[in-house]
């Protein structure tokens, strides 16, 4: 902490020049509020924190555990962004702490001219930034049930957003030039497990990232600092972090998280694979499970939804249990890929009410029930579950979650 | 965006320098299904069976039956069964991938301490407790991409959507 000159305080300033001094300049306003000396708030900070007051908090299945996950609290958010330090986690070998002046990321295989990136040239290159979502397709392997987990956290937390800034991949491989054999890359992360995933060509070339920067800083620890890959709309996990090395291909690498992982099985025994794309899906964040209403009267229903092939074009929200259903307000700009913050005036007239949401995106498709994908899919894919889901509020006003 | 593969001289940045030998040699690699990528080496089941009970039997049991960590071998026909035990004997594709892995991720708590060789060896051990590969087995950057495994052609691509929509 720097040593600096500090004014004298309110307090001494008043105990120096005495009470004369103050009444003979502002006598009306010390009469105002004698016997009521407010103290002086806290002075400027290097790094802001949130209020004392507020306690949100990511949950995490195994703390102590490098290879763990941790989730981010939906229901205490506002808007499309999540706080940086509220970002779910998965990682697979824990977090690494990386100095970037010395990462590199090398790009090689088939290309024309092998090139390797120190932060300064991808600081350099063109930027774009993009409000996009990140959602692990392990999110929500616990709404395989009718009545799933009983608070959002748990049911929808392993998916979050943010505004990334990075350089397009599509203009990393104008620089090294890919060569016309090659459909896939390879990305490879720095952490202790060297992480990897395989990515089509065709997708890399289209709106991928490298990012070094979230909603408006460096890209945190835990999200891959200093650089990590970006497929928007995709599975968190081919999303690698750390990133240090591209290897442009011939074949996908059918690494260990592309075929013994987040691969999808079916009721015949076979499993889909490579399936990437996160299908549209929304969830009620208010009211939701584990909150309590303290009287009927009016209350907002807010919630987000999110599409992995586009942008959110509808959300619909049920307060009969799937009987009715009204058009919630989606408030804009409507970003692809991104959370959507979709709004609906209610009034909850003290009754026993499920509320549900369903988001339809620009594709058409349309969030099914558990019904229809366990029809679809039977009872084994674990990954990829994006049920509409059922909060039932109770004549206390507490909140709960309910079979849909 | 148009798809280029090849960006004009004059369009690129020059950022960036091209990659020593040196520095592509530090780089890392990637081993893929045709065998491209593995190194030279090579492993026995039996020098597998020592490797094994020195560096993952604590976790993965003393026959790869599970324990902490996950069963390696087993599960075979249960896939379409209630409780599928996916294993890299009943569910894995390619050994090249066990290869892969084994190579980044394990031992888990000493990842990158597995010479190649000892690498190539533990892949035969459970690939031979898997009953994929017989107690002969010598496996190096030949003979392992050519391993057929049991559940080689048990995945399909995405058909998504498949909830129908409206």
């Amino acid at each position: 902490m720097t040593i600096r000159k500090r004014r004298p305080s309110r307090r001494a300033f008043l105990g120096l020049a005495g009470a004369a001094a103050a009444s003979s300049l502002h006598p009306a306003a010390r009469a105002q509020t004698a016997g009521e000396i407010r103290d002086l708030g806290e002075t400027p900070t290097e790094y802001g924190k949130p209020s004392a007051f507020e306690d949100s908090k990511r949950w995490s299945r195994a703390p102590d555990a490098t290879a763990s996950s941790s989730n981010t609290p939906l229901a205490d958010l506002e808007g499309i962004v999540t706080p940086s330090g509220l970002h779910f986690e998965r990682h697979h070998t824990g977090v690494p702490a990386i100095d970037p002046d010395s990462h590199r990321l090398t790009i090689h295989g088939l290309v024309d001219r092998p090139l390797v990136f120190t932060m300064d040239d991808l600081v350099r290159m063109s930027s774009v930034s993009r409000f996009h979502f990140i959602e692990c397709s392990g999110n929500s392997a616990r709404e395989w049930s009718p009545a799933g987990a009983p608070n959002v956290q748990l049911s929808h937390g392993l998916a979050s957003c943010s505004e990334w800034t990075g350089v397009l991949l599509a203009d990393l491989l104008d620089e090294v030039g890919v060569k016309p054999e090659a459909s896939w890359i390879v990305a490879e992360g720095a952490d202790a497990g060297l992480m990897s995933r395989s990515v089509p060509l065709e997708r890399a070339l289209d709106d991928v990232m490298i990012a070094y920067g979230q909603n408006g800083e460096a890209v945190r620890p835990e999200q891959g600092y200093p650089l990590r890959l970006l497929v928007p709309g995709c599975e968190g996990s081919i999303s690698v972090k750390w990133l240090r090395r591209i290897e442009v291909a011939h074949m996908p690498s059918m690494a260990r998280d592309e075929t013994s992982k987040y691969t999808d099985l079916l009721p015949d025994g076979k499993a889909r694979q490579l399936t990437l794309v996160m299908d549209a899906k929304s969830v009620i964040t208010r009211p939701s499970g584990e909150q309590k209403l303290d009287g009927p009267g009016f209350c907002e229903i807010r919630g987000l939804a999110w599409s992995g092939r586009g942008t959110i074009s509808r959300v619909e929200v049920s307060t009969d249990g799937g009987r009715s259903w009204t058009d919630a307000e989606i408030e804009g700009p409507r970003h692809a890929k991104a959370f959507t913050r979709f709004r609906l005036p209610w009034r909850w007239d003290g009754g026993r009410h499920v509320l549900m949401s369903r988001a339809t995106d620009d594709t058409g498709y349309v969030q099914p029930t558990l019904a229809a994908l366990l029809d679809a899919r039977g009872r084994s894919t674990i990954y990829h579950n994006n049920r509409i889901k059922a909060w039932e509020v109770q004549e206390s006003g507490e909140v709960t979650n309910a079979e849909a | 965006m148009p798809v280029t593969h090849a960006a004009d001289e004059s369009e690129r940045t020059g950022l960036g320098h091209e990659a020593t030998a040196e520095e592509l040699g530090a780089a890392g690699y990637t081993v893929f299904p045709d065998g491209k990528g593995l190194p030279e080496g090579r492993g026995t089941v039996s020098e597998g069976k020592a490797v094994y009970q020195q560096f993952c039997a604590a976790c993965h049991g003393r026959n790869a039956e599970g324990d902490e960590a996950a069963a390696l071998v087993g599960g075979r026909d249960s896939l379409t069964s209630e409780r599928p035990r996916k294993t890299v004997e009943s569910y894995w594709p390619y050994a090249t991938s066990l290869w892969d892995y084994i190579r980044r991720s394990m031992p888990y708590e000493s990842p990158g301490s597995l010479s190649d060789d000892e690498i190539y060896a533990v892949v035969a051990h459970l690939l031979h407790l898997g009953d994929i590969v017989g107690e002969d087995a010598v496996l190096d950057r030949e003979t392992l991409p050519r391993v057929e495994m049991p559940n080689r052609d048990g995945f399909v691509s995405d058909d998504r959507p498949d909830t129908g929509g409206e």
